[in-house]
């Protein structure tokens, strides 16, 4: 759709603005991916150019520098310990002596088998004291897998660790060279409170994000090309091994085997439903808890603080306490369906939990319930925000409360909370609580159920998952496969609301 | 336009203005009651002694403090004890963490820290639930599993907490660098200038760290299941109490489960009410920073 300019804007009707809008989003998809395409580009062409540079520094070092440094290329170290620099010297051989250790030790035999995930699963072997059968362990895929993984780390530090040894040993040599002084122990010490703080805080919590998020991420990544399940766990029954794209080719197929409802049918049914439940529960929640905000908020309005904390109260509770409760509240033998038979309002317990449309409404309902207080807040520290002056002049020039609110605090709102819609529609996508602890996933969707895992009509794509994890032939292999389409569902609604929404700002705008 | 015209559009305005307000007043007392009702009946049912089961009523026909008596020959005490430790650690360790990683983003230009930050974005978007598989069964291998999950917990918790600096990002970003640069100027290293300068001023993010963190454990289910694995010495309030609402348990601990529920949910809310201030500040401030 071609780009009009402001004035042509202006002239047209009410509804061709609106669709004027709309068209330009849809239009900018295109150009988003595109973007993206030459992003990654950009930054493989960079990485690369890198790379080169480096491995170009690392010959011309070797070439142009002393002895000392070309000892370094072999013995780690030897460089900043020949110059006097003894702590960084013996740190890099401490580093070096480990790593060969290790791979000598057990790297190399992890590494040996990785392509195989193990030879040898459990046996059965004969006992002759006892005069039984016994099961014997042998290889342990989980574990070879892992490993390798971690010596991959390893090794990836290992060169980097040896490039940063060249560099300094170069650097020093250099430096030496112009008649100034290197720096002791001491200074390099003193210097991780001052300059090089910021390695000092950072290394504690990189630490902990690398093994215990990246290091599972790629894990379960890698998984995804096995066939990881409860019947191949890799060691107490049987190894698991590569099968390549077929844990894709399965979820991506519709063809199915003997009746059974096939895996991309059900994927799409769950995906639709979970797209569905994260655009209601974002908006409902936002304009609804606005809504909420501004009434508190209206001049006249007494004990502002009392209301605010009835609603707030909901966000202390711990929610499985709340939504359990709630959960059981509207079952059919629950109290409020007793409330209504008792009062004669209904003859028939309503089927909150038991029909899907009513169990999907229902949801999204008491979503609302749980939401609102906290986009209540949000909502009440912006508003406060706007300045007064903005309504005083709209009101001189005779805009009545409705356009006040399409023209100054809505578009105010939508401005700020931009990228908080974005990360609220993401997290609710991901909402395991909500689902899990109300419905369960319930009402049981049988054709889906078919495919893998107990599927209901209310599940998420992230409440199958855990489904299949827990049920009795546990799909970790499946488990990945609709982990990465998480993934990539989210990165793809993130990338495109990102390039296409204006009102993404400049981090340093507010410093 | 006349004067009374004017005084009788004044009054009109007034009379609409009234029944504004008093709509308003009617829609926040109907909003509060649906608000509480469900904690009202919690609390409610949690006294009631003539029946376990579910009841299609909520005012007790017969009183009395058996649920919460019989709660304690039960394995609840353990899970109690299970989840304030795992909430106390979690709520130290974690906001040492998150402090160290969003003031080191906020404060440092350092040559890795826009790369570092959109790598953590983009490892925020993988479902968290997917690393439980491989975390569960290292920590089986670490013996951290099971009557063992309390330590487990913690350093799951702890470990990633990291990822989540953007609040405690943005509360930093708002105190002026020339503060710092003031400091370093009178030969403050960037230690001192932590310690001595920032940390005061930066009670109100530090305290809604603290709460948040503390607050995650009581209300996290689905970690502690899957660590505590079925065993009733490792799991917390959140798994066990849910286990007595399963189909086959809950008419007998129907009650018993709502009087778990309070006595979870007092000390929580008494908690989090007393510091409310600065839970407000810090959610408002992150949304507005994103």
């Amino acid at each position: 759709m071609a780009q009009l300019s402001d004035l042509e804007y202006l002239k047209l009707s009410k509804g061709r603005k609106i669709g004027y809008k709309l068209g330009r989003f849809f239009a900018g998809i295109p150009k988003a991916f595109a973007n993206l395409g030459l992003k990654i580009w950009d930054v493989l062409k960079k990485g690369a150019s890198a790379v080169g540079r480096e491995v170009k520094d690392i010959i011309t070092s070797f070439i142009q520098g002393d002895w000392k440094t070309k000892v370094s290329y072999l013995v780690m170290g030897f460089g900043c310990l020949a110059r006097g620099q003894i702590l960084r010297g013996l740190l890099f051989l401490l580093f070096e002596i480990v790593f060969i250790g290790y791979m000598v030790l057990s790297g190399g035999y992890w590494l040996s088998m990785m392509p195989s995930l193990g030879k040898v699963g459990p046996t059965e072997e004969y006992n002759e004291i006892y005069d039984v059968f016994v099961t014997k362990y042998n290889d342990n895929s989980f574990q070879i897998l892992l490993y390798s993984v971690l010596t991959i780390f390893f090794i990836i530090a290992f060169i980097y660790t040896w490039r940063v040894n060249i560099r300094q040993s170069r650097m020093a040599e250099k430096i030496l060279a112009t008649g100034k002084r290197l720096k002791s122990g001491k200074e390099d010490l003193h210097s991780l409170t001052d300059e090089s703080f910021h390695k000092t805080l950072l290394a504690l919590p990189l630490t902990g994000i690398i093994i215990f998020t990246v290091l599972p991420i790629i894990f379960m990544i890698l998984v995804a090309f096995t066939n990881y399940d409860g019947s191949h766990d890799g060691y107490i029954s049987n190894l698991f091994h590569w099968v390549g794209m077929d844990n894709f080719n399965t979820l991506f197929s519709w063809k199915s085997a003997n009746g059974t409802q096939s895996y991309a049918a059900t994927f799409g049914e769950i995906l639709s439903w979970t797209l569905m439940w994260a655009f209601f529960a974002t908006f409902s929640n936002y304009f609804l808890g606005m809504f909420v905000a501004m009434a508190i908020n209206k001049k006249g309005i007494k004990v502002k603080k009392l209301w605010r904390t009835i609603l707030v109260m909901t966000i202390a509770i711990p929610q499985f306490i709340s939504l359990l409760y709630v959960s059981k509240m509207f079952a059919k033998d629950g109290i409020l369906n007793g409330f209504l038979l008792s009062m004669g309002w209904i003859t028939k317990a309503l089927p909150f939990w038991e029909d899907p449309i009513w169990a999907r409404v229902t949801v999204i309902m008491i979503n609302i319930w749980i939401g609102i207080p906290y986009l209540m807040l949000i909502a009440t520290g912006i508003l406060m925000n706007i300045p007064a002056d903005l309504y005083e002049s709209a009101r001189i020039d005779g805009a009545n409360p409705w356009q006040q609110y399409t023209r100054i605090t809505l578009p105010y709102m939508l401005f700020i909370t931009g990228p908080y819609l974005l990360t609220s529609f993401t997290g609710n996508m991901n909402n395991f609580n909500v689902i899990y602890l109300l419905t369960g996933g319930a009402p049981l969707n049988p054709a889906a159920s078919s495919a893998a895992g107990n599927v209901g009509y209310t599940d998420l794509l992230i409440t199958w998952l855990f489904k299949i994890t827990t049920g009795a032939d546990s799909k970790y292999y499946l488990a990945s496969v609709v982990g990465i389409l998480v993934f990539v569902v989210v990165a793809l609604i993130s990338l495109i609301v990102y390039n296409v929404l204006p009102s993404i700002k400049n981090e340093e705008d507010f410093q | 336009m006349s004067e009374t015209s004017s005084m009788k559009r004044h009054m009109g305005l007034k009379a609409s203005r009234t029944l504004a307000n008093t709509l308003i007043y009617v829609l926040l007392i109907a909003l509060s009651v649906i608000w509480l009702i469900p904690f009202i009946c919690i609390v409610l049912q949690s006294f009631r002694v003539e029946s376990t089961w579910q009841v299609g009523y909520v005012i007790p026909q017969k009183w009395g403090i058996d649920n919460y008596r019989n709660l304690f020959s039960t394995n609840f005490p353990r899970w109690y004890i299970n989840t304030f430790v795992t909430a106390v650690c979690t709520a130290l360790l974690q906001t040492i963490i998150v402090l160290c990683m969003s003031y080191t983003l906020s404060r440092f230009r350092f040559k890795m820290r826009k790369p570092l930050m959109k790598f953590m974005l983009i490892l925020g978007m993988f479902p968290g639930m997917l690393s439980m598989i491989i975390l569960y069964r290292v920590l089986k291998d670490l013996g951290l599993t099971q009557a063992n999950a309390t330590p487990g917990l913690i350093l799951v918790y702890v470990a990633s907490s990291g990822m989540g600096y953007y609040v405690s990002k943005g509360f930093f970003d708002t105190i002026p660098k020339s503060l710092d640069e003031a400091a370093r100027v009178d030969g403050a290293t960037r230690a001192q200038v932590l310690n001595k300068i920032i940390l005061p001023l930066s009670k109100p993010i530090v305290i809604y760290t603290i709460l948040t963190a503390f607050m995650g454990p009581w209300g996290d289910f689905v970690f502690a299941r899957y660590i505590s694995f079925g065993d009733p010495a490792g799991m917390n309030v959140a798994v066990g109490l849910y286990n007595w609402l399963t189909p086959d348990q809950i008419n007998k601990n129907y009650t018993m489960f709502c009087a778990g529920g309070v006595l979870v949910a007092v000390p929580v809310t008494l908690l989090f009410l007393f510091l409310q201030k600065y839970y407000v500040e810090g959610v408002t401030g992150g949304a507005v920073k994103g």
